[in-house]
């Protein structure tokens, strides 16, 4: 019990005479309230969206006991690393982990050779096949995968490329292209050609100049291309559930599925930490090329 | 310029064509005798096919239940962050989030939350039930996953298009005395209109077409309640080897999708200089 001195909030306190060039007592409060208000919506959202992930994290450090009890708590009392090694030993993470990488490294990497040119061109001529072909690009963003996967996986089963990697590449650089597309020609269109007619008045070529010119101004929009056709490939599910049979082809995403077991009774500890696991790669570049990409698909929605 | 986009021709505009004419035949995986043409005889089919348009009107309902409230949450946030806010940053890293974790990481997590036993929704809530595993919250519960996993998308593009919204004219409204609502009507949404019908029209698509997050959560049940098309198509294609009744399927969906691309590229068209 405090009896003492008043408190530090008691001494603050003042009276209420507002100095004269303040706004009306009412407009104040009113406009107080609506800042309150504001910060509640954005607190409500923040524990929206927060509560899944701190919920993830904390089932990813529990040991067996605390998962099983019927009322489960926020903070593990005993946490531990032991899912983590659990979770490396019930699946093949880090087997996955290669074939996600090198099947969303290598499609990251042939979607953009492929279309920095195309980009290219696409920015500097306006002129129906070039508008026919933005078209396209939104189109196809829109077609249900299913109408994809059925002609590929024919085309593959006729190539023999079925449960291979390269056959998921294949894949995965026909479904990120359109998009890789889009951002790079946004990304093309910023550039000013007056640079591009100063190489061709310096006796430069057509290839010349985008190699030696556009390609190095566009760098930076390459790259954040790469990363998020990277990011997608990392995260694709549908393809590589459809594709790839053998276990040990299997990238990170459909391994993690094996986690919940045929009847969906799962290994909660061991389930969550490889989810983590799962996420640190796209989340890690995402945070990088952040703003790049948002810029990119601005650039895209606003100026095409 | 041509030859440049000949790969993405042949890359990008082959499988399409070609997945959309497997539904004129009886296309089947695993069968030795040759593919034949049979006419509209796969349509004529999914006409009759009850637990198709089941999962279609489920589709519908996911679909629209996702992007409506997601379209006003997300245009609600993004005018808070918009403003002046402190730890306005905080909600915006915090808000990209879930758009870089895999779709299905994303549903695991979510069915540890609404987990029976160790989930923290029902000790939360008080509550004692199994969310996604009974006929009546299955849908609801998904939906909600479905709203928090596109949230920072349809925000993001959204404060995009607020970029856009010419400051002077907000100040000119507010010295005349009109309050945030009017603010809103007279000049926020007029100068955002066609970005934020764009992006609504594309978030519906792309709902309609989901698969990996519903798949991960509850494969389609309980009693079939979260079938969406998507996981019926594959279910068709890939385990009983209907390749061609599956891209009738996606047909069908297609020709929905067109009518509401059709909107949205004359929308878009008409908002264009050129």
């Amino acid at each position: 019990m405090r009896a003492g001195p008043r408190t530090p909030g008691e001494a603050r306190r003042r009276p209420a005479t507002a100095p004269a060039s303040r706004p009306p007592a009412g407009l104040v409060l009113r406009r107080r309230a609506g800042r309150t208000a504001q910060y509640l919506a954005l607190l409500g959202y923040l524990v929206f969206l927060a509560f899944p992930l701190l919920w993830l994290v904390s089932t990813a450090f529990k040991p067996p006991r605390e998962l099983a009890t019927l009322h489960p708590e926020w903070i593990p009392d005993h946490p531990t690393w032991d899912n983590f090694r659990q979770a490396f030993d019930e699946q093949p993470l880090l087997r996955a982990a290669g074939n996600s990488l090198l099947a969303a490294g290598s499609a990251a990497l042939i979607a953009v050779a492929v279309a920095v040119p195309a980009a290219y061109v696409l920015a500097r001529h306006r002129n129906r096949l070039s508008r026919a072909a933005t078209g396209w690009v939104v189109v196809s963003q829109a077609f249900p995968l299913v109408l994809l996967i059925i002609p590929l996986f024919l085309i593959l089963k006729e190539l023999r490329l079925i449960d291979s990697m390269a056959g998921l590449v294949l894949v995965y650089v026909t479904w990120s292209l359109p998009f890789a597309l889009w951002m790079l020609t946004g990304y093309a269109r910023a550039l000013p050609p007056e640079l591009e007619e100063a190489a061709a008045v310096d006796g430069a070529g057509r290839l010349r100049t985008l190699v030696s010119v556009t390609v190095p101004l566009l760098a930076p929009g390459i790259a954040a291309t790469a990363l998020f056709a990277f990011i997608t490939a990392w995260n694709e599910f549908f393809f590589a559930l459809v594709l790839l049979k053998s276990p040990e082809k299997q990238t990170m995403p459909v391994v993690l599925t094996h986690f919940l077991g045929a009847e969906g009774v799962a290994d909660l500890g061991p389930l969550a930490a490889a989810s983590l696991l799962a996420t640190l790669p796209s989340l890690l570049l995402f945070a990088v090329i952040q703003r790049r990409i948002t810029g990119g698909m601005l650039a895209g929605a606003v100026k095409h | 310029m041509l030859p440049v986009l000949i790969p993405i021709l042949v890359l990008s505009v082959t499988p399409l064509v070609y997945g959309i004419a497997l539904a004129f035949t009886d296309a089947q995986s695993g069968r030795t005798e040759p593919t034949e043409w049979i006419g509209l005889l796969n349509f004529t089919d999914l006409r009759q096919d009850t637990l198709f348009w089941e999962s279609f009107r489920t589709g519908l309902l996911w679909a629209a239940g996702v992007t409506v409230p997601q379209f006003l949450l997300s245009l609600g946030l993004a005018l808070l962050l918009s403003g002046r806010l402190r730890f306005r940053w905080l909600a915006r890293v915090l808000a990209i989030v879930p758009w870089a974790m895999p779709e299905v990481v994303v549903g695991i997590m979510w069915r540890l939350v609404y987990h029976p036993d160790a989930g923290i929704l029902n000790e939360t809530l008080g509550t004692d039930r199994d969310w996604l595993g009974s006929l009546g919250s299955a849908l609801p519960a998904v939906i909600l996953v479905g709203i928090w996993a596109g949230m920072p998308q349809t925000t993001v593009a959204l404060l995009a298009g607020l970029q856009n919204v010419p400051g002077e004219l907000h100040e000119a409204a507010a010295i005349d005395g009109a309050g945030a609502w009017r603010r809103f009507t007279t000049v926020t949404w007029p100068a955002i209109r066609p970005v934020a019908l764009a992006i609504g029209a594309l978030a519906f698509i792309w709902n309609l077409n989901s698969f990996a997050l519903v798949y991960v959560l509850t494969n389609g049940g309980p009693g079939g309640r979260t079938r969406l098309p998507m996981l019926f198509a594959y279910e068709e294609a890939f385990r009983y080897g209907q390749f061609g009744y599956a891209a009738a399927m996606g047909c069908v969906l297609v020709a929905v999708v067109s009518v509401l691309l059709a909107v949205f590229l004359a929308g878009r068209l008409k908002g264009r200089d050129t």
